[in-house]
């Protein structure tokens, strides 16, 4: 019998190995011939596919989809010409059959994938790139999704993704955009924007309205695989990043239980702390720990810690909600937003009374078009037993959002008002 | 048990994304793992695309033995099966056919039916 039929690939192969030999290629062909990496990285893995799906997976399968699209790039670079606009140290290397082989050759070690990989983070997350097409182009690009698995994420259809990719790649252009790692100087502000980018990629995922868990997931697991990626490397390892990291381990934790069975969310307080994934939580303090070093300090150690405050609590009567609260002022300081006093003011209704929750939320004006806002308002109501008030808040917050899971659990509550 | 072989034509993967594509890759390794299991498998062998084509007595070479790609081999295996209804049944299950992939069942000539 022959041996050689491994029989399962590890989750997501395709997927990533693609995303890294896209950084490789479009490194090797200037930023300007990012479809002409896509391109190859496609014919590689059909050529993978053709001939693994008979003769079974290789030995090594990432190092043979590195040789082959080697083989191609050094195809593709004798017959075209590389654009002229190239004019990098590895463009000029590549013009020479001298130095061609071996420039493409260095570009596939380990580190100087993590090092292309890096840039291609810094070049999709460009400040000059619209937020949305950043996104989108992360996808596309860093985690190997097709267009129409992008659209999907978003629940929008595959012209509107195809509409931001181009708009990203005519930035790109315009812009004269390069693949490379910032600048000493301007590391830190180009760092603050991958972040930023990486943040509401996590978030798109864990807030999602998504019917599909495994979609949702799928987004949350690639920021925190792109934000590793940052932690893993010495230039980008900043406590920042750390952070970010410790508090989507956190949020990942508690994933689990947040959603039931029927696809409604379960709220902290109902949720079976038993499933909270302790592997993560670990992580997360870990990471957590990594950010305290230095001086810098951020909103997402904040968001970190008021994260890492809620696990600590055995039951959610234990939580520490005097320093969820104080928590939370720090962040409005440092960050001030109307969401973030709307948690404030929750935090508060809970550290001291639900009258003083009330009065504060009461006096946040900017979000009375958001749910959150009626609906938090609702349940201070409801523990002051005005359920009148309560079932006003609740009908008014059901026709305020979109998301069929809210709806439903903000409709049980209705009926709790009695 | 005789021997046949299953010769795959076809099966673009190619408006597939790599998820979707490693997926797909999967149904195949399923299927040669039961072949195998119930000891069927004998070996086979996967085609690349181009090459070339020699004919006639002047030995005329051109590229490519082919027209469409729906027409390319991409591949063989050679299996084991009590009779080419069997075979038949068996080949059925290869998963290519919802990429429009063709498979043609032979069998495999013995030189000892011969005497």
């Amino acid at each position: 019998m022959p041996e050689q039929h491994v029989h399962q690939l590890v989750s997501h192969l395709f997927r990533h190995e693609a995303g890294r030999m896209a950084a490789v290629l479009t490194r090797l062909l200037g930023f300007n011939s990012l479809s002409a990496a896509e391109d190859l990285v496609q014919d590689t893995l059909l050529q993978a596919m053709s001939t693994w799906k008979i003769k079974g997976i290789p030995e090594n399968p990432s190092a043979w989809l590195y040789t082959v699209a080697k083989r191609k790039a050094i195809d593709f670079i004798r017959q075209q010409k590389i654009h002229e606009q190239h004019h990098t140290e590895i463009g000029l290397a590549l013009k020479s059959e001298w130095t061609l082989s071996p420039t493409v050759n260095r570009l596939f070690l380990d580190n100087e994938i993590e090092d292309s990989l890096l840039r291609m983070v810094f070049a999709c997350c460009h400040p000059a790139i619209p937020y949305e097409s950043q996104i989108a182009l992360t996808l596309k690009t860093l985690c190997g999704l097709s267009i129409g698995e992008i659209a999907n994420c978003f629940l929008t259809n595959d012209e509107t993704i195809t509409k931001r990719l181009y708009r990203a790649r005519e930035k790109i252009r315009e812009e004269n955009l390069t693949l490379e790692t910032p600048a000493p100087a301007k590391l830190p502000g180009r760092m603050d924007a991958v972040l930023h980018s990486l943040y509401l990629l996590f978030n798109e995922g864990y807030n999602s309205s998504h019917s599909d868990h495994v979609i949702r997931q799928d987004l949350c697991l690639e920021a925190m695989r792109l934000c590793l990626l940052l932690v893993q490397n010495k230039i980008t390892n900043t406590p920042k990043v750390n952070a970010l990291l410790s508090l989507m381990c956190f949020q990942a934790s508690r994933e689990e239980s947040r959603i039931s069975v029927d696809g409604s969310i379960i709220l902290l307080k109902d949720q079976d702390r038993s499933r909270w994934h302790q592997p993560l939580i670990e992580k997360g303090k870990y990471f957590l720990e990594q950010a305290a070093e230095g001086e810098d300090f951020s909103e997402y150690h904040i968001e970190a810690a008021i994260a890492g405050c809620h696990l600590k609590a055995q039951t959610f009567q234990e939580t520490d909600w005097e320093q969820i609260f104080q928590l939370y002022s720090a962040l409005a300081q440092l960050k001030p937003s109307p969401v973030v006093e709307l948690n404030k003011a929750i935090a508060l209704g809970y550290a001291r009374s639900a009258t003083d929750g009330l009065t504060a939320l009461q006096k946040i004006s900017a979000l009375q078009d958001h749910y959150l806002l009626h609906a938090a308002i609702g349940d201070f109501q409801f523990t002051l037993q005005n359920f009148e008030e309560a079932r006003k808040c609740y009908m008014k917050a059901i026709t305020l959002t979109h998301s069929n899971a809210e709806k439903k659990l903000l409709e049980q509550k209705v009926l709790t008002c009695g | 048990m005789e021997k046949y072989m299953f010769i795959f034509f076809g099966g673009d993967p190619s408006h597939l994304s790599p998820d979707a594509q490693q997926a797909h890759m999967q149904k195949w390794f399923d299927w040669v793992q039961k072949l195998t299991n119930e000891k069927r498998y004998v070996g086979g062998e996967a085609l690349l695309p181009g090459g070339k084509t020699i004919k006639g007595s002047k030995k005329a070479v051109t590229d490519g033995p082919f027209t469409e790609s729906k027409e390319v081999v991409g591949g063989y295996f050679v299996v084991l099966a009590k009779n080419l209804d069997e075979a038949v049944e068996m080949a059925k299950e290869c998963p290519d056919y919802s990429l429009d992939g063709v498979v043609e069942v032979r069998e495999v000539m013995k030189f000892d039916n011969m005497e």
